[in-house]
């Protein structure tokens, strides 16, 4: 279980990492959502899997008394699902309005904030 | 055990809640936007007073004990980190009331978000704590960064945003690696663990990733790119906040890490951040001279000094240390002072180019006056601050026997010199060009925004002249950062590994 989870946690850093290296912008959004997850996935992974009851103590004990279940990843991933969704839900929200203000998704064609020297630079994108 | 580590946080919270209560009063927002940002000065200098006077104050949040909990710690770099977070955030808070008007509810609630995130960020002893503060940091960020939403900024905050989440996700999945190696995630009680640990290699891949994550917020070699893009565009106000505090929070978060959690291989990590320290003085002062547009000349400088403060890092000798956190606490005030500066530029020509600027000498001695100072203590220049700052790193060069690297920080030193009389021939020197049509009636500047730089400025002069009690504070931190046997024993207690 912990090799899939692995694998998976790795391709989806690898697919993510490519999407980011797109120049549009939806790609990098896209990208951003499968790296966000994959380190949710890495966190649960390297957390420690075990198959232990669940993290419930007896009323009338104070600690639980059998092995149980490690809750802390959980509630660590919990921390990072929030924050990652506000993050996200933010970005849309920017991409959409630089997309709508600046007339292109383009990372390269967006040089309003570093004008560029030259009539056209090396990769041909036109003066902004 | 002491609440007074909790109230840097609380009271820029408190703030900004309070804010929101106001959205129809003009006059009660106000003050409470500045008497918050007076309040948390008062407490950072009443913590740092206490921590000179107790050496470390631990608060145990929620009474549970540490490694379980998690503890906000001060020691003497936090402490003298949140008194210049405080100075700062009273001067931008003025600054932003001439500047902004009306000030808006949105950006004073964000404004303290921002003031709030950095103290956390400062204070915890709990890394996954410290990936909480800066992501409060970083979404009081975006807001402020795009407030008003002209192109540019959308189009420096799109790369500033994807650019930053990448590190957080980074130092993220660090944090999952290192809890899976470790099982803690409190950074005495990791300091403890990692001093033993079985598998060093694995541990030195995490410290890289680590390094990568900081290395980004700290915008050193060669992850810098989205400084550039960015912090050029806002209002005058935020953008001398930024760039005062949040390249610095992730030199904060270097300096603590590399000297409390990694510090099983220090050929490997520190002679890596040797090296992209100096790449970063190089390139950052290499591209600032390419400039001719006062804030990103004045951004690229950022680069290039954070690069000496890592470089005092990697140095990892008790001076070196003690110059990098004189260094960080000196560059903190200058830059944001000449961001502030900037602002007062562009009010009485209209421009920040450079090309079309000019005359302010004549016109505006004053402003000149103000630009000078924080500029050349910028280029180290005897007695202000930044001399003895460029000092303490060169004397440790030496002593470390490094004369490459003493080389190098002079050679960017003087090419510091070069931008900033660029600026100052460009935009107080020379003649105000024929562009400008006929000589416009002198321009009244705002007194919220001038006693601030004035006061900043005095900052500068008071540390240059009296610099003996802040070097000894530097270095008493410095002796902490070396020596973290005392930070572990009051977090953990008797905890044995």
């Amino acid at each position: 279980m912990i090799v899939a989870l692995s694998v998976l946690a790795g391709a989806l850093v690898a697919a993510g990492v490519y999407l980011l290296l797109g120049r549009h912008l939806v790609r990098m959004l896209f990208g951003l959502v499968l790296l966000s997850n994959a380190v949710n996935l890495m966190i649960f992974t390297a957390g420690g899997l075990d198959a232990h009851a669940p993290p419930l103590i007896a009323p009338d004990q104070r600690a639980p008394v059998a092995a149980v279940a490690n809750a802390l990843p959980q509630a660590l991933i919990l921390t990072a699902i929030v924050i990652g969704f506000a993050l996200l839900t933010f970005m849309f929200i920017l991409f959409y309005r630089g997309y709508q203000r600046l007339g292109t998704a383009d990372t390269w064609r967006m040089r309003v904030a570093e004008p560029e020297a030259l009539p056209a630079d090396v990769h041909g994108a036109p003066h902004a | 055990m002491s609440n007074l580590p909790a109230l840097p946080i609380l009271v820029p919270f408190a703030a900004a809640a309070l804010t929101l209560l106001f959205k129809r009063r003009q006059a009660a927002r106000r003050f409470i936007f500045l008497g918050a940002a007076a309040l948390h000065l008062i407490v950072c200098l009443v913590l740092l007073a206490a921590v000179m006077h107790r050496d470390l104050l631990v608060l145990h949040a929620g009474g549970w004990p540490a490694p379980f909990g998690i503890v906000l710690a001060a020691d003497r770099l936090s402490a003298l980190m949140l008194a210049v977070t405080g100075v700062l955030g009273m001067a931008t808070a003025l600054y932003a009331q001439g500047e902004m008007r009306p000030l808006d509810t949105g950006f004073c609630a964000l404004f303290h978000v921002l003031l709030g995130g950095l103290s956390g960020a400062f204070l915890t002893g709990d890394l996954f704590n410290l990936y909480v503060w800066f992501e409060v940091m970083l979404m009081a960020s975006f807001g402020l960064l795009i407030w008003g939403q002209s192109r540019a900024q959308l189009d420096g905050a799109i790369k500033y945003v994807v650019i930053n989440l990448l590190a957080t996700l980074l130092f993220l999945m660090g944090l999952a690696l290192l809890y899976g190696l470790t099982g803690t995630l409190n950074m005495a009680h990791l300091y403890q663990k990692l001093q033993l640990h079985p598998a060093p290699g694995l541990v030195t891949a995490v410290a890289l990733i680590f390094m990568a994550a900081f290395g980004i917020k700290a915008a050193m070699f060669p992850f810098f790119f989205w400084l550039p893009a960015a912090y050029h565009t806002p209002p005058i106000a935020i953008s001398a906040l930024m760039a005062g505090m949040l390249t610095k929070v992730g030199v904060y978060a270097l300096l603590r890490t590399f000297s409390l959690v990694f510090c099983h291989d220090i050929a490997l990590t520190h002679g890596l951040l040797l090296i992209l320290a100096l790449a970063t003085m190089i390139v950052g002062v290499l591209g600032a001279a390419a400039q001719y547009e006062f804030r990103r000349i004045l951004s690229f400088h950022i680069i290039s000094q954070v690069g000496y403060m890592v470089l005092g890092l990697a140095l990892w000798t008790p001076l070196a240390l003690t110059g990098a956190v004189f260094y960080l606490a000196h560059h903190m005030i200058v830059k944001a002072n000449l961001f502030l500066i900037s602002g007062l530029c562009r009010d009485v020509t209209g421009t920040l180019d450079l090309d079309r600027m000019g005359g302010l000498y004549r016109r505006y001695p004053l402003v000149a006056a103000l630009f000078f100072i924080p500029a050349f203590s910028l280029a180290g220049f005897p007695p202000l601050s930044g001399f003895w700052a460029k000092l303490l790193i060169i004397q440790a060069g030496l002593q470390a026997h490094q004369y490459g690297v003493v080389a190098a920080a002079v050679a960017v030193g003087f090419l510091t010199v070069y931008s900033m009389v660029k600026i100052w021939l460009a935009a107080f020197w020379k003649p105000q060009p024929a562009t400008a049509a006929e000589p416009q009636p002198p321009v009244r500047l705002s007194a919220w925004k001038v006693a601030p730089v004035c006061a900043l400025a005095l900052i500068t002069v008071a540390i240059g002249i009296g610099v003996e009690p802040v070097f000894q504070l530097a270095s008493q931190a410095a002796d902490q950062l070396m020596h973290p046997q005392h930070y572990v024993q009051a977090v953990l207690g008797d905890i044995v590994p």
